[in-house]
């Protein structure tokens, strides 16, 4: 082998080796770098006990609750599986909505609800106009009764789409 | 007919043809910038959820894609300089160092500011943000080794290394919020397709496309400085005219 073909060959398998070891490190790391825990995680007792950590999911429809003070907000944190009820005494960020993603940090208490000091939203990767959005959301309502009474309709929901 | 690549492996020639192409590169920068920018502000809708907060898209995800691709691009310049020993290559990587920097810096920055109103927090540590923080620190770890050691030849090969092992973390950046629950949210463009409204679309690929003119422009330009720097001993230099005058 010629000298350049011998340092070719050994930066290529440093690489290999080094990109092994870190795919093994992150693997075992794996709990430890995601940034909150699911419900359902949380159910299967993953989640650390006793101490803060955070919970990620979904803001359930129609469980946000103001409570007098105008600043206690309770809400549902679900994954469609699990859900964990959470009470936050705070300014909730601009994203914060039904339906869309949350992240909360907190104590999940014996009670089985999480007191959380610290709300993040946490938003997805589509990117459209409101109006679009708007028949969107009237074309899957359609559908849905379409799917439930009447089969004629569901061309014309599909074509909103 | 093939032809001769290795010929613009030489300062000599690359020097010239590097001269030749930056004002191509940066007249089309300019006028994709202003298109792009253009659509992106007059044309593009607001978003559905996040109104007009959504706009930093057009310089945050092309910054960002860039610290990426030319940390890519450095690591390949480092390891074809230590295993071909040419001269241009170590000099090609060191010239994209600090525009990479600039682009990482960008993309953190632009991405602070709008997390303040969207999540509700400058910085979190989840596993898209702080890789691509280490990107920032990889760049900054290549500029100073770089700096450090006076001989330009035992330069260059310290740096390769360091830039080669880092090439580790980019992957890691692309696939962390796939690998892990991360505040940050998934990918929009994906290779099966983008889900993303056609106006916003045209003016990130716009905007893209303008910073990958702008990094070539930039990068000819300072590698064209190093060549001059670090070849003034020689004659070709003394006889250039801009050198000459």
């Amino acid at each position: 082998m010629k000298p350049r073909q011998k340092r070719f060959v050994f930066i290529a398998v440093a690489v290999a080796a080094l990109a092994v070891v870190v795919g093994l490190v992150l693997n075992a790391l794996e709990n430890n770098v995601s940034l909150y825990f699911t419900p359902t995680q949380v159910f299967n007792n993953e989640a650390p006990h006793g101490r803060s950590f955070r919970i990620g999911g979904l803001v359930q429809e129609g469980s946000v609750k103001r409570e007098a003070d105008g600043l206690t907000v309770n809400f549902v944190i679900t994954d469609k599986h699990k859900s964990i009820p959470v009470v936050f005494k705070g300014i909730l960020p601009d994203l914060f909505t039904e339906g869309k993603g949350v992240v909360a940090q907190g104590r999940v208490e014996a009670d089985g609800v999480m007191r959380a000091d610290e709300v993040l939203a946490k938003h997805d990767e589509n990117y459209m106009p409101p109006e679009a959005a708007d028949a969107l959301k009237k074309a899957e309502s359609a559908n849905a009764s379409a799917a439930a009474a009447d089969p004629a309709s569901a061309p014309a929901a599909t074509a909103a789409k | 007919m093939a032809i001769n690549w290795f010929k613009y492996s030489a300062p000599t020639t690359f020097y010239g043809l590097a001269g030749k192409l930056i004002p191509w590169f940066a007249i089309s920068s300019a006028i994709l910038f202003v298109v792009g920018l253009y659509i992106g502000f007059a044309v593009a809708p607001a978003d559905y959820q996040q109104g007009e907060f959504y706009r930093i898209i057009f310089i945050h995800v092309p910054s960002s894609i860039l610290s990426m691709f030319l940390y890519l691009v450095m690591a390949g310049y480092a390891a074809l300089g230590l295993i071909f020993n040419t001269r241009l290559s170590a000099m090609m990587a060191t010239a994209i160092a600090p525009t990479g920097a600039l682009f990482a810096f960008i993309s953190l920055w632009t991405g602070a500011l709008w997390g303040k109103p969207m999540w509700g927090a400058w910085w979190v540590w989840d596993a898209r943000l702080t890789s691509e923080l280490i990107l920032l620190f990889l760049y900054l770890g290549f500029i100073a080794l770089h700096a450090s050691i006076d001989d330009p030849r035992r330069a260059d090969r310290a740096s390769a290394l360091l830039a080669i092992v880092g090439s580790v973390n980019v992957p890691i950046i692309y696939f962390s919020v796939k690998w892990w629950n991360t505040l940050h949210q998934g990918s929009t463009i994906k290779f099966s397709g983008t889900s993303m409204h056609v106006a916003m679309q045209q003016a990130m690929f716009i905007t893209l496309a303008a910073c990958w003119l702008y990094a070539i422009a930039v990068v000819l330009a300072r590698v064209r400085s190093i060549i001059l720097e670090r070849e003034r001993n020689t004659t070709w230099i003394t006889e250039l005219p801009e050198v000459r005058s």
